[in-house]
């Protein structure tokens, strides 16, 4: 029978979550690597058996675990993301986490990249089981001026997005730092932030040293990006170079900040965010400690909230830029982890039910077939 | 003639759970090296890219603390790795 498969990666390990196909009842299991932080965890749409987890712990040094059994059994990469060695009197950086992993393009179906904190990029030829720095990116003659570094945890690389008509064409995002875009194969890399606000720098039309919270390219038209923003909620449609601000039509009084945000897998026309409080010091907390998401069916000329079985006050979770997922069905499954141990459910966002509670700080979800 | 490793147990899943082991070399380095062929992995997690020691991790050589790779190992010590953990 059809199994749905949820993987949890949290502060202290990862989880399934499983039901049959059909079924409203879901099993959660685990944990496995117990006391791990687990960053992303992401299976592979090229070879659905493989998945790639990124993790670590408190004190040990970071590392990439694969499995080729849907996650039965892990093995730890030979080589994980790492800097190339700098010499004797730079001041080199050094991975303190791996952050994101995404597939390379389908032609490549044994490539992966990495994206770490401090901002890095990684490549994988084999499977992630080695790991090699992307010069152009990394020692890129700009890159000490993208990479702002100015966050409390160091700057993120994230979004790792790969254009599925072009391998070479790239997309990345660092948090803080801005979105890149390569149509080399990452020998080369530009900022792509204009009509961007960074209400944070002294120049508001500063090419780079943006905050992008999540970057997702729409699957079936890869010239559509949406962006969720430190700063606002954004749309481009490529080759178009300056990205809109469909965060200025949601509720004045919700705002338009938040950390992740989810496409429909066929209508580009659809997404949903799930906005934080962006006012005063940033609680980054549900708005009002009333939890919602809201939705768009025209690409952010209007949103509409979706709270349907959320809970109606004093819920202060925040849901951060990986912990929020959809799966492949034409209504999609919607999902939600939070930092309050907690997985929500819904299909297409039109009602929640929570289907696991009492777990470690959730940082992201994955969806597996 | 080895020295004795003792292997703090978040890096034990590397040593097939053995809180001992013995490993070879003059120096850290060659001791970690040695170490990192027989339990592949664990170097990293202790070591950056750089080769410096990682922020959370402490080595001993008997009742030394560890600053240097290239400080001395003789026959007979005992390398403690020892892992800093703080907080929930």
């Amino acid at each position: 029978m059809a199994q749905d498969t949820l993987w949890i990666g949290t502060r202290k390990g990862a989880f399934t979550l499983r039901r049959d196909t059909g079924n409203r009842a879901w099993k959660l299991a685990g944990p496995q690597f117990l006391g791990h932080i687990v960053h992303h965890v992401v299976q592979d749409p090229r070879d659905p058996r493989v998945l790639v987890m990124a993790a670590r712990t408190g004190h040990l040094g970071p590392t990439v675990y694969r499995s080729t059994d849907r996650g039965r059994r892990w093995h730890e990469a030979s080589r994980p993301p790492a800097f190339a060695k700098a010499a004797a009197a730079a001041k080199p950086r050094a991975v303190e986490r791996v952050f994101w992993l995404t597939p390379a393009h389908p032609n490549e179906p044994s490539a992966w990249y990495a994206g770490s904190s401090p901002a890095g990029l990684f490549r994988s030829e084999d499977g992630a089981d080695c790991w090699h720095p992307v010069a152009g990116f990394n020692d890129h003659p700009m890159f000490p001026k993208w990479s702002a570094g100015a966050t409390p945890d160091g700057e993120f690389l994230h979004s790792i997005l790969v254009d599925p008509r072009d391998p070479r064409h790239l997309y990345l995002a660092i948090s803080i730092g801005g979105v890149f875009e390569s149509t080399d194969g990452g020998r080369d890399w530009q900022p792509m932030n204009a009509g961007c606000a960074a209400d944070f720098l002294p120049d508001p039309d500063a090419p780079f040293g943006h905050d992008p919270h999540c970057v997702a390219m729409h699957p079936k038209h890869p010239d559509r990006l949406y962006q969720q923003n430190h700063c606002g909620i954004y749309r481009i449609d490529r080759p178009a170079t300056r990205w809109e601000r469909i965060g200025a039509n949601m509720p004045k009084s919700i705002g338009d900040i938040g950390f992740p945000i989810v496409l429909h897998p066929q209508d580009p026309e659809v997404a949903w965010v799930c906005p934080m409080d962006g006012t005063a010091v940033w609680p980054r907390t549900s708005v009002g400690g009333k939890p919602a998401v809201y939705m768009t069916v025209n690409g952010g000329k209007s949103w509409r909230r979706q709270d349907l079985g959320l809970p109606r006050s004093q819920a202060w979770f925040t849901v951060l830029r990986q912990a929020m997922c959809r799966d492949e069905r034409d209504r999609p499954s919607l999902y939600f982890g939070t930092t309050g141990g907690e997985v929500w459910a819904s299909r297409a966002g039109e009602r929640w039910r929570c289907i696991a509670r009492h777990l470690p700080e959730i940082y992201c979800l994955a969806v597996a077939h | 003639m080895a020295c004795t490793v003792r292997v703090a147990s978040p890096l034990r899943s590397y040593t097939a759970g053995a809180a001992s082991v013995d490993a070879v070399g003059h120096d850290i380095a060659a001791v970690l090296a040695d170490l990192d062929t027989n339990y592949r992995g664990i170097r990293f997690r202790m070591i950056d890219e750089h080769d410096r020691i990682r922020p959370h991790i402490r080595l001993y050589v008997n009742h030394d603390a560890v600053t240097s790779l290239q400080q001395a190992v003789h026959p007979g010590d005992t390398l403690h790795l020892i892992c800093a953990l703080s907080g929930g």
